[in-house]
């Protein structure tokens, strides 16, 4: 992307004024999305960027630019700009060791960029006619294919080159169900960090089927319950619980501002001894992997909690140099526009021993979320929120009437230590995009079959 | 390149090279901006960004393709036009697809600049986010910190040339403070965030949002969970611009033409409380969402939603309008990096005889004063209108402000909030999102907490 000379110019620029340390991060990023709405291909659409983030860091403030010009004197100008905002003082100059580090190549077997679009086109056709053929109150269909790869290139002081080359496919389909109660939504979603190979790992038909299925359930279904009830949360989605709930309050930049309330927690018993979690940026394939973090770091599966036990936040490697340590690969940015900071990859509770059945039949009177969408936290308080998206009633130990959408709230230190049941029937959910302070990064999480004895269900019925 | 015209004759080369049958839309955008964030009384991180962009929109035969960049050099945008023409050669024929015709309206000229904004210097910048953490620090004994303050302001330029003879361009500043302050009670830490938004830092109000972000995170402390049952939630112009700002955007071309808001079909029909109106007006000046030209360079025009209670119109671009017969209201929006499409500028609820927020809670027996709204994205449903979103306030009883309640819920659906507002303020603000409104009561909601 840029050689060797430049780099060295460009970090030697950075520490210029007396810096404690100064790095580059290069992009390049292509995309395409198909989208059908309303019974047509509306349109394609394709994008690039590409450019370059320079990060400069002296005592605990960081200065940054960045520059969508990659020639050299942009570089150095924006290298000048970092340091000049970084303030360090004192100076002189430093030599820098590139050392040669880990660099990945794409785990993609076919290339989407190479696949002719009018496949692409064929795929949300299909979805479209599927979901339709489902049935006739199915009034609206949109259906989306996209895919992107992503290389980068992190070169920093402290001698890390670090090269990754990453491809996400995904796709998705809303079907409308219109009924006496209204509209109703159903939704269904896929992605992955492989290539065009998704296609044949997953049948599209049973995809827009889903999701058919999904919005003609909600059109029979009555008002969600309000007050506490227990709740049983069914494979896969269900680790968004787990990413609102605690995943976030294990960031380290968040616990050392004494915004998580997970603070000096570490070794302490923090949730049931049914939990182990653990966050695996490894997990090839799964939406929130990559080979190389955002900082040249190599991905790492990192035990979070341990039966019931904290055992270590996540890190970045500003707040890892900060406390002498290492990061565990957990830096990320949103692109080569945004600073990196603390992120979560792909998150997830370990199975269990319990069988669903036996989780569901000891419920006599609850609520079985079957598919939940996104959510929110206060890490300060703790207190989170996520939407059920497919829900139930339980009764008597058994799944009876469907529910309307509603949310879910729980404060995370507390929701932890009261799930009383894990199943072993373990699914990774569907992709997701986890925001924080402004910026979205793909995130994967996984859950197996789970029950909580106390949530809150944001309902209208009383 | 901060110079609007500069830009525009970028995309009007693009636009030049339209072939015969060929519709071309270029839009063209750059800004410069700079966020300063700060932690224990130094800088935690300065950041310098200068961003470019251009989309450009192909329509052929009634097939739309669109490609972008994030950089206005020669050798992409070359390819990015390629790109959108390809684009548009796999996409299926509309007889309604095509870019914005100009329509005879009468663009208002609307001042968004302010030279104040390039002329801030770094020590100036960060010395407006050291003084907000320092007051939120020293606003009360009970703050045990400040998650992050910061400062930042932008200056851009955006352009959008077609082939149907579209040519406008417009340059604008923006300043915005915000800060997110920690209160511990020893056993939970509340937070309590504030922020605000000018088109110039000497406009923002520091010592108004370091009070509310001590405020509401030091009157949160000691929340419970309250128990459930229906209540009144009384909303500030912030959380009712949110709310209101969520139900408009199911009044939008896109979501009624494909028949996805509970609301299609619905114009003449009392569809909210009499007492509520609300436009959304870009050719106001002093609204932040104002603007002279929309998304596809049409001239921006007020346009009426909902009229004492009475549901009046939605908001078009020109695909849209087309599709409704209606042709379009001037109300695509857009950036660089994607198609246009109908949306809100410049929402206004009209002023109520309801008076001030105090005079609001005075007048309602058991309520909460709402502080936060989490999980918009999550808990609401644009489609069947289902509103479930978590809370966090302070009880109002008897007319008085009480204990501080989280960890709860509140439930409607999109349709019974606009029938369900019971008092509608006289305190408009006009708020950093462009939306301006007074404070709203709105009734009949179900609070979910604890079961009894």
């Amino acid at each position: 992307m840029i050689d060797e000379q430049t780099i060295n110019r460009v970090l030697s620029t950075g520490l210029a004024g007396g810096a404690d340390f100064a790095e580059i991060f290069v992009e390049d990023v292509e995309r395409s999305g198909v989208n059908l709405d309303d019974g047509r291909v509306e349109n394609l659409s394709s994008s690039r960027d590409r450019g370059a983030g320079i990060r400069v860091i002296s005592g605990e403030t960081t200065g940054f630019a960045h520059t969508a010009d990659l020639s050299e004197d942009r570089l150095l100008a924006a290298a000048k700009a970092a340091a000049d905002a970084a303030k360090a003082e004192g100076g002189g100059a430093r030599t820098i060791e590139i050392e040669s580090g880990p660099t990945a190549s794409s785990d993609a077997q076919v290339d989407p960029a190479t696949v002719d679009k009018a496949r692409k086109v064929a795929l949300v056709r299909r979805a479209d006619e599927v979901a339709r053929a489902y049935n006739d109150a199915i009034t609206q269909v949109s259906a989306r294919q996209g895919d992107n790869r992503r290389r980068i290139l992190v070169a920093n002081s402290d001698g890390v080159f670090a090269t990754d080359d990453q491809t996400r496919t995904n796709f998705a389909v809303t079907c409308v169900a219109k009924g006496d109660s209204g509209l109703q939504t159903g939704y269904e979603s896929i992605g992955h960090a492989i290539g065009f190979e998704l296609f044949d790992r997953y049948d599209v038909d049973q995809l827009a089927t889903n999701a058919a299925e999904r919005a003609m359930t909600k059109l029979e279904a009555r008002p969600a319950p309000s007050g506490t009830h227990v709740v049983v949360i069914g494979p896969g989605s269900g680790g968004v619980l787990f990413h609102e709930a605690c995943g976030h309050g294990l960031e380290a930049d968040l616990v050392r501002k004494g915004a998580s309330a997970f603070a000096d927690r570490v070794g302490q018993q923090v949730a049931s001894p049914l939990v182990t979690l653990i966050d695996d940026g490894t997990m090839a394939g799964e939406w929130g992997h990559y080979a190389v973090d955002d900082e040249g770091q190599p991905a790492a599966r990192n035990v979070l909690i341990e039966k019931g036990v904290l055992v270590d936040y996540m890190w970045d490697g500003n707040r890892a140099r900060q406390d002498g340590r290492r990061s565990s690969g957990n830096g990320r940015r949103q692109s080569y526009r945004h600073l990196p900071m603390v992120r979560m990859t792909n998150t997830y509770l370990a199975p269990g021993d319990q069988t669903p059945d036996e989780i569901i039949a000891g419920v006599d009177n609850g609520v079985y979320v079957a598919k939940l969408g996104g959510g929110q936290v206060n890490t300060a308080s703790g207190d989170f929120v996520f939407g059920m998206t497919e829900a139930y009633l339980i009764e008597d130990g058994k799944i009876t009437a469907p529910l309307r959408e509603g949310q879910l709230i729980g404060n995370g230190p507390k929701v932890l230590q009261q799930i009383d049941a894990v199943g072993n029937d373990f699914e990774m959910g569907p992709p997701g995009t986890c925001g924080k302070d402004g910026q979205g990064v793909p995130v994967g999480d996984g859950v197996p079959t789970l029950r909580v004895t106390e949530m809150t269900i944001g309902g209208t019925a009383a | 390149m901060t110079d609007s015209a500069a830009l525009l004759e970028v995309a009007n080369r693009l636009v030049g090279r339209a072939e015969a049958g060929e519709q071309i839309e270029v839009a063209c955008g750059h800004s410069v901006s700079t966020t300063v964030r700060v932690y224990g009384g130094e800088v935690e991180s300065f950041t310098s960004a200068e961003t470019q962009g251009v989309g450009v929109r192909v329509i052929r035969d009634g097939r739309e393709g669109f490609a972008s960049a994030g950089t206005l050099d020669a050798d992409l945008l070359d390819r990015t036009l390629a790109d959108a023409r390809d684009n548009a050669s796999y996409a299926e024929a509309d007889p309604d697809a095509g870019i914005a015709e100009p329509d005879g309206v009468e663009a208002v000229d609307v001042d968004l600049w302010r030279d104040e904004v390039p002329a801030m210097t770094s020590d100036e910048r960060i010395a407006l986010a050291i003084d907000l953490e320092r007051r939120v620090l020293d606003g009360d004994p009970r703050i045990s910190g400040v998650r992050v303050a910061s400062y930042g302001d932008s200056a851009s330029s955006f352009a959008l040339a077609s082939s149907a003879g579209v040519q406008a361009h417009t340059r604008s500043t923006s300043a915005g403070l915000g800060v997110q302050a920690l209160a511990d009670d020893g056993d939970r830490t509340q937070t309590g965030y504030a922020g605000d938004g000018a088109r110039r830092p000497s406009e923002l109000d520091l010592e108004w949002v370091a009070n509310r972000a001590v405020s509401r995170a030091t009157d949160l402390i000691g929340a419970s969970k309250p128990g459930t049952k229906p209540v009144s939630l009384v909303l500030d112009p912030h959380l009712s611009a949110t709310v209101i700002g969520l139900i408009a955007g199911t009044l939008t071309g896109d979501r009624i033409v494909k028949q996805r808001s509970p609301f299609v079909d619905r114009v003449g029909e009392e569809v909210a409380a009499p007492s509520l109106t609300f436009v959304d007006d870009p050719t106001d000046p002093d609204s932040l969402g104002a603007d002279s030209h929309d998304g596809e360079g049409l001239a921006c025009r007020p346009n009426d939603l909902v009229v004492d209670g009475v549901l009046k119109g939605y908001l078009y671009d020109s695909y849209t309008g087309r599709r409704a017969g209606t042709g379009s209201t001037g109300s695509a929006v857009r950036g660089t990096r994607g198609l246009p499409s109908p949306g809100i500028h410049a929402l206004s609820v009209a002023n109520g005889d309801g008076g001030t927020l105090d005079e609001l809670i005075a007048g309602v027996d058991d309520g909460i004063l709402v502080f936060n709204l989490a999980g918009l994205h999550s808990g609401v449903n644009a489609v069947s209108g289902d509103f479930s979103v978590g809370i966090e306030g302070l009880v109002i009883r008897n007319g008085e402000l009480a204990e501080p309640i989280s960890e709860c819920t509140a439930g409607s659906t999109l349709q019974r909030l606009l029938l369900d507002v019971t008092n509608v303020g006289s305190d408009r603000k006009h708020l950093p999102s462009g939306v301006s409104t007074p404070s709203l009561v709105i009734g009949n909601v179900m609070l979910s907490g604890s079961t009894d």
